[in-house]
């Protein structure tokens, strides 16, 4: 398997305050990375600096080989990698139709449409018509994950999907995986709550006050290694 | 009572120029929540642009209306792009000084041009014609301003609502950061809507120099009805500024009918009493731009 994205020694932040320290990051093509981590660990600023929302102070981010990094996120989106932010951010001033079509004028190539969205969520064409923001919240995060698919990457960065959703909701979700996987596409989770991230997904990358602390197949690393990378060693 | 009629129509049709102050402002606020101090001031350049034009061609201001609007569509992009985008993060007080130092420029070069004297756009009699209408007369030339500025601003509505243009301006003015996820530069939706936001001023100009004299320091007090009646209708919707708009011209009309000197007084006070009954305007939108 080719790699997909190579993430170098990446330092990232806001302002004075500095988030990511010398972060490393592989990702191959057709794989389901999860990144976990506490809250505060800077896996939204990991993801938010590869989809060039956040400023990079040093290292590098490699798309197919080729530098993205600094390049800013209306162009990064261009080249196929689409982030489903913390939160969804749908926008309330638009419909549920219009939060897809507003995506999908972006008009990249690919099978992605509203009919291929349509089908994955049909919730989502039920409550086509009605404000975004009106969505139950597993609902809204169909449609910010609709959102992101209707860019058409071949990169999906979803961060913290779960949050504040029901464990059937979140199965709901994470039962779409397998299908995106068909679709070629590739896969980096963000989760805090591990469980749902560990089950999808073919390596693990654990994220500690900014500094990469454990990274491998969850298989090999097992849950006790795991979950000491991930508490810290005092617990 | 018929004379009373007469006043409220005519206070009516004011509205719609009023309201074609307002929705260039409203629109910038919308997407961007700056006040572009200058917006007045544009209004009365777009007014000596058309004087310039017909002057020196001969053809009719009507002939002149689009040509000057696609110009200050230019000069809008022109202005974001170059000038405000560049007080984009920094806060609200750069934006308003930068629009207050542009007010200032324009005035300033106009006076130095035109001088002082108040002119007026010639336009071949039809502003003082007028029609009968039962027992009360309408100018023609009103009526046609009120019916451009409906017509103008149905299409706005229609654009903001059902294309990707539309789209793309309300999501920026809900999330400028997250309109980048799909791909949508917040910096070319803000030039588009300054450029716009000029271009409704250009024709909100040429109407407004047909319709009365005007003098290179009119631009303020255009600038403050086009506030009120973005205030009295409610921020956010069209409707709402036309309905402001006719509240003002109603209240300028009413005023004008006891004392010519009580016109502006009327305003101010129409624009007051709604602030202090509903603070939130007539009409406010459920949220987004324009
Ligand atoms: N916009 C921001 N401005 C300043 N600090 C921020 C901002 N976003 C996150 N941080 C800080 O960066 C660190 C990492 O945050 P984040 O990447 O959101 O963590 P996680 O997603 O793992 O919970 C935290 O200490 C957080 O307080
Ligand atoms: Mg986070």
């Amino acid at each position: 398997m080719s790699t997909l994205l190579d993430v170098r020694g990446l330092d990232a932040g806001y302002g004075d305050f500095q988030a990511l320290f010398g972060v490393d990051l592989t990702v191959r093509e057709g794989e389901v990375v999860a990144v976990i981590g506490a809250n505060g660990a800077g896996k939204s600023t990991l993801l938010g600096a590869i989809a060039g929302l956040v400023e990079v102070r040093a290292g590098e981010i490699l798309h197919r080989g080729e530098p993205i990094t600094g390049l800013p996120a209306e162009a990064v989106v261009r080249r196929g990698i689409a982030l489903v932010p913390e939160g969804r951010r749908l926008f309330p001033s638009l419909s549920v139709e219009e939060n897809l079509r507003l995506a999908a004028a972006l008009g990249r190539p690919g099978p992605w449409d509203l009919d291929a969205v349509y089908a994955l969520f049909p919730v989502l064409r039920e409550r086509r018509d009605i404000p975004a923001t009106a969505l139950s919240g597993g609902q809204q995060q169909m449609c910010a994950i609709a959102r992101g698919l209707l860019t058409n990457p071949e990169l999906l960065l979803l961060d913290e999907a779960s949050l504040g959703l029901a464990p059937a909701v979140i199965r709901e979700i994470y039962a779409t995986v397998p299908r995106l996987r068909e679709q070629g596409i590739t896969l980096v989770v963000v989760e805090q709550d591990i469980g749902q991230a560990l089950q999808v997904a073919d390596r693990v990358c654990c994220l500690q006050e900014g500094r990469v602390t454990l990274e491998g197949r969850p298989a090999e690393l097992g849950r006790e290694r795991i979950r000491e990378a991930y508490f810290g060693t005092a617990a | 009572m018929s004379e009373f009629l007469q006043i409220l129509l005519s206070g009516v049709l004011l509205g719609g120029l009023l309201a074609l102050y307002a929705t260039g402002l409203s629109l910038v606020f919308g997407v961007m929540r700056i006040v572009n101090l200058a917006h007045g001031d544009l209004i009365v350049l777009a007014a000596y642009l058309i004087l310039l034009l017909v002057e020196a061609t001969g053809a009719g201001p009507g002939w002149w209306l689009l040509p000057v609007a696609v110009l200050m569509f230019a000069l809008g992009w022109l202005y974001q792009r170059f000038v405000l985008e560049r007080t984009l993060g920094l806060g609200l007080m750069p934006p308003l000084v930068v629009g207050f130092g542009l007010s200032i420029v324009l005035q300033n070069a106009l006076l130095e041009l035109f001088s002082a004297d108040t002119r007026r756009v010639p336009a071949g009699g039809i502003e003082t014609a007028s029609l009968a209408l039962g027992p009360l007369t309408v100018g023609v030339y009103p009526l046609l301003v009120f019916l451009a500025a409906v017509v103008l601003l149905v299409s706005l509505e229609l654009v903001f609502a059902r294309t990707d243009f539309g789209r793309r301006l309300r999501a920026t003015a809900d999330d400028p950061v997250t309109v980048r996820l799909v791909g949508v530069s917040p910096r070319s939706v803000y030039a588009l809507a300054m450029g716009l936001s000029f271009a409704v001023c250009g024709v909100a100009g040429v109407l407004m120099g047909v319709w009365t004299n005007f003098a290179p320091s009119d631009g303020p007090i255009r600038l403050l009805w086009a506030f009120e009646a973005v205030i009295i209708g409610g921020l956010g919707s069209l409707w709402g500024t036309l309905v402001g708009g006719m509240v003002l011209g109603v209240a300028i009309s009413v005023g004008g009918w006891i004392d010519p000197g009580l016109q502006m007084l009327f305003g101010h006070l129409a624009f007051v009493a709604v602030l202090a009954v509903r603070p939130q305007g007539l009409f406010p939108a459920r949220g987004g731009a324009a």
